[in-house]
Parts: structure tokens; sequence; C-alpha cells
């Protein structure tokens, strides 16, 4: 289980995150959603540790996080706004190196079994210079899958993606779930979380101001009426 | 220590397939030390003895301004898509990340080395009869010295807006102790004075190397964490 604790950061004299709390099983899908500007992607960077909190614990396993540890960075896939591929190498040797830095075994194979899984067999040689915006986030999605994560955190994962690709990536993600891998995703596709996700939180001026669980079969207007009151106040 | 070089050797040699199929920094860097080296030729004339007097110096002129090149895009180069955050995020200690940089840009700047130092004694008509070994060291010695701190600032100018301006001012003054130290040795060297006139350089050279070797490989982890 991942826990995150009364989480607080400061940038300057701005108040990003205040007493943000979390906690994430395994196997549970919990959307974070929120106006621009309400500490998202902040509380994201701290919980894969591109940033410290100003105070505040992260626990995985009920074992304390300290600053920088490899342990929890094994164990996160991070899907960010950008894919961190290299324009230059082909598909095939992103992966390769990203596994080598993952210290994923069976690499070679692992890698050709993915590159199938996102639809991307017969473009493995080609420098993914020349790919478009949906095949590089099939290809960054393979990266974060790559290493077995326990916890994935995807940063609005649907931007950009034709129907084919979110399909593919929901199918994805429902399957890594069901293996027993607790997702937290940022989106502002209300109909992917209503699809994806069991759980929700909104984030307003850096803090957590509602959570409630998700019935997929309430429709999207409902959950859009019920965050449009929520973030307004009414 | 193992697994950090194991994970340095492999951003490396990411690097390098990079550049192998780029060609980009390369190119840059040994078409300027070629048009330097063509240009000093002209400007100098190469049957007067006094010209072999600023031969220690250009290697030193040709490799720092030639390294400048690739030592700039050495992590601008991790701009693109965001790969740095990348390499943040995956579970490596950040050193690596700097022992990695050091390798391919020390990879980069020998192969320079190996192209131009041959093309300027050509091109200026010098015939080398110093001692082969003790002239190598003292390249690769001051060569390792100017990579490690290039690379650390390269890393901290890389999120300036003029990064490849600011490298330049902030790198050439820290560099001044270790090139004084390079020329003086060089010279030593090919002029055939005898070895134990450089040694005193070479071990101020090995300090320096030592020194900023230590200070920026602990120090990068605070510059990852910044940017």
């Amino acid at each position: 289980m991942l826990e995150l604790k009364n989480i607080t950061k400061v940038i300057g004299d701005k108040l990003i995150l205040r007493n943000f709390s979390l906690t994430l099983a395994r196997g549970e899908s919990v959307a974070v959603i929120g106006p621009n500007g309400a500490g998202k992607s902040t509380f994201f960077k701290l919980a894969v540790g591109l940033m410290q909190p100003t105070s505040g614990e992260i626990h995985l396993n009920q074992a304390q996080i300290k600053k920088k540890s490899l342990l929890l960075q094994k164990k996160i896939g991070y899907l960010g706004h950008e894919s961190f591929l290299y324009n230059a190498l082909t598909p095939r040797e992103n992966l390769v190196f990203y596994g080598k830095l993952y210290k994923v075994k069976n690499i070679e194979e692992k890698v050709a079994n993915l590159l199938k899984e996102v639809g991307l067999h017969y473009f493995k040689d080609i420098p993914i210079r020349s790919f478009s915006r949906g095949m590089m986030q099939r290809l960054a999605i393979a990266r974060v899958l790559l290493a077995d994560p326990e916890y994935l955190f995807l940063d609005e994962p649907h931007t950009g993606l034709d129907q084919e690709a979110v399909s593919l990536l929901n199918r994805l993600i429902e399957e890594r779930q069901r293996e027993g891998i607790g997702i937290l995703l940022i989106s502002h596709d209300f109909e992917q979380v209503v699809s994806v996700c069991e759980r929700v939180l909104v984030l307003n001026k850096g803090r957590i101001i509602e959570e409630r669980q998700i019935d997929s079969e309430e429709g999207l207007m409902p959950f859009k009426n019920w965050y449009e009151a929520v973030v307004s106040g009414k | 220590m193992k697994t950090l070089l194991a994970d340095a050797l492999t951003i490396a040699g990411k690097d390098l397939r990079n550049e192998w199929k780029s060609k980009q920094t390369i190119g840059m860097m040994i078409i300027f030390s070629s048009l330097v080296i063509l240009i000093f030729s002209f400007a100098f004339d190469p049957t007067n003895n006094t010209v072999k007097a600023i031969i220690p110096g250009l290697i030193w002129v040709i490799t720092i301004f030639a390294g400048l090149l690739g030592l700039n895009r050495s992590f601008i180069a991790e701009n693109e898509n965001d790969s740095l955050t990348g390499l943040k995020v995956a579970p490596i200690d950040p050193s690596s990340i700097f022992l990695g940089k050091v390798l391919t840009n020390l990879v980069l700047v020998t192969t320079v080395q190996i192209i131009s130092i041959p093309m300027l004694f050509l091109l200026f008509d010098y015939r080398f009869h110093g001692q082969i070994i003790w002239f190598l060291l003292i390249v690769l010695i001051a060569t390792i010295g100017f990579i490690v701190i290039g690379t650390f600032l390269a890393a901290l100018a890389a999120n300036a807006k003029n990064s490849e301006m600011l490298l330049p001012v902030l790198l050439l003054p820290l560099l001044s102790p270790l090139m004084i130290a390079a020329v003086q040795a060089t010279r030593i060297v090919l002029e055939q004075e005898g070895i134990a006139d450089a040694i005193s350089w070479l071990q101020l050279m090995v300090g320096y190397d030592l020194l900023f070797f230590a200070a920026c490989f602990f120090l990068f982890e605070f510059l990852m964490e910044g940017s």
C-alpha cells in the first residue's frame, strides 16, 4: 500500500499543496481531478521523487520512504506529459535502454512482447522521430509497463490519443489493475475517469475538497454536474 | 559501486549510439577543430621556428573550444521529450548520469584529439621527437579534468535560457589553472626539456582532477534535484 500523509509543498512563497493525504492500495484505481493549477502534477512529482515535500511523509508497505528512494522509484511507473523517449533511437532501443536502467530480466523477450501488446511490433526498428503523438504515447506506455511496477502514475495519459489508442490504453490499465497494480490517474477527460477509475479525489487550490466512489453506471452527465458543483462550492 | 558503473555505461552507450546515428555533435567538433588548424596554419608561417612555440597552446585551444560544442549538447539533448526526467525517475543513482555523460564527452573529445592533433603537427610541419607516453598521459589527464568540470557546468547551464553562452563564461575561469598546467607540461614534453620539469605540472593536474571529480560527483545529485 502506498500512503502519502499530510504532504505540504511550498515553492517560493506559494503554497502548492496543503496537508495532502492519499492512500492507494494495490489493485485500486484512483483518479485525481481538478482545475488547472490545482497542484495535481506537483503531487505526482512529489510521489515519484522528482521533488521533495516541504513536510509530510510517504509510506510504502508501512515503511517510511526517505529522500530519493530507489525502491520507490522501481515500484512506481510514471507516465508524464512527455514521453521521456529518445527520437534518434528505435522503439526497441529505447525500451532496452530503460530496461537496463530498471534492471529488467529477459529484456529482449519482454520488449518484444510489450511492443506487440501496444501494437508497435512492425515499427520496432524505425527511429521514433517519425512517430505520431499516438504512437509515441503507446511506446511511452510500454516504457512504463516494462519494469512491472506495483503502482502506475498516469498524468493525462489519454491526451492526443485516437479512439483505438484510448481503448488500448484503457484495456492495458484494466488488465494491470486486475493483476494487482495500483493505478493513480490525473485527467481532465471525465469519460475516461468514469470508465477506468473506482474512486475520485477533487483537488483545488492545493487541497482535497471532495472524495467519492465512482459508479460507472451513473453516466457522464451526473458526474460532470457533481464535479462542477464541488469546484464552484455550491 | 558496480551498479553505478553499469548504469553509467548504459547511459554512455545510449548517448554514443544516439551520436553514432546522428553524427551531429562529433561532426561539428571535427569541422570546427579542422578549420581552426587550417586558419592558424595560414596565419602563421610554419617554416618559422618560433611558430613551434604556439603548438602546445593550440592543442588546448582546439580541445577546449571543440569540446565546448559537445558539452553544450550533452544535457540540452536530454530536454528532447523531457528524457532527463525519465532518467531522474529511474531507480539509478543521479551520480551515474554524471558519470555516463563524462564518459560520453570523454570519448567525443578524445576522438576529436586523435584526428586534430596529428593534423596540427602535419600542417605546422612539426616533427614529434618527445616522449609519446608522457605526451599522451598529459593530454589524457588534462582532458579528463576539462570534461569533468565541463560536464558538471553543462548540467548547471542546461536549464538557463542562454546556456550556450553561459557555459563558456562559467567554465573558462575555472579551467585556467588546469590549462596553464596543461600547456606548460605539453610544452616541456614537446621541447624535450626533461620530464622532471613537467612532473610538478602533472601533479597539479592530477590534484585538480581529483578535487573537481569528487566535488562534481557528490554535488551532481543536488543539481538534478534543483533542475
